[in-house]
């Protein structure tokens, strides 16, 4: 399984902060598309993915027991 | 050492600059940013920020690790505050310290530009009339009304 988090605006739209979901082997393109889906809209502000705590590349591979972020642009400072 | 935190107490600036401070330092410079109370004509009430805190500290040593490698011979102290904030508390404190003012000055600019290009940290500005989380540009505005 893979663990999902979500923050800010992302967690608005998902209604929770965290779910496991069985991607592991899935590009993080892959992930993409399958949060699409589930939560239509996800990709539309320009969120990137964040794959134990690193900022992730689309062909990235998720392996079991990684933790993927959903991190929507940042607002810091 | 250097400091990297994220933290949901008040900040107090004085203690990130005591810690860069050391002998070889001929200069400090601590930036803070505080909660500004209009933002294009609109009145915020408070801020509220979050952060993915782990990832958050890391990518804040990442950019401490860059600063290292450009300026030679500075330190860095870097603290983010989470939670609900009021007008004119601050939200982040930057304290360089080097042998000479350019690199302080010039590591200390860098260092705010990197945390809001790469440090996972949102606000939401509250309003009377709703609330925002920003950064979402591209996104409609969502605006609910209390």
């Amino acid at each position: 399984m893979i663990k999902l988090l979500y923050f800010a605006g992302i967690r608005d739209l998902t209604g929770v902060p965290e779910e496991q979901a069985p991607l592991a082997g899935r590009t993080v393109g892959e992930l993409m598309e399958w949060a699409e889906d589930k939560y239509p809209g996800i990709r539309e502000g320009g969120a990137r993915v964040a794959v134990n705590e690193e900022y992730a590349l689309d062909g990235d591979v998720l392996t079991e027991g990684d933790t993927a972020a959903f991190i929507p642009p940042v607002s810091g400072g | 050492m250097s400091i990297y935190e994220i933290t949901d107490k008040p900040i107090d600036p004085q203690r990130y600059a005591d810690h860069v401070l050391r002998p070889e330092a001929g200069a400090v410079v601590t930036f803070t940013g505080h909660v500004r109370e209009w933002t294009k004509g609109i009145r915020t009430l408070y801020l509220s920020y979050e952060a993915y805190v782990p990832m958050a500290e890391k990518k804040m040593a990442q950019i401490g690790r860059e600063i290292g490698e450009k300026w030679e011979g500075t330190r860095i102290a870097i603290a983010h505050r989470i939670g609900e904030l009021d007008v004119g508390e601050v939200a982040v404190v930057i304290a360089v310290s080097s042998p000479h003012r350019k690199a302080a000055y010039e590591a200390n600019e860098y260092a705010i530009e990197r945390i809001k290009q790469d440090v996972p940290i949102w606000k939401k500005e509250i309003w009377e009339t709703g609330e925002q989380w920003i950064g979402d540009q591209n996104k409609k505005p969502e605006v609910r009304n209390p």
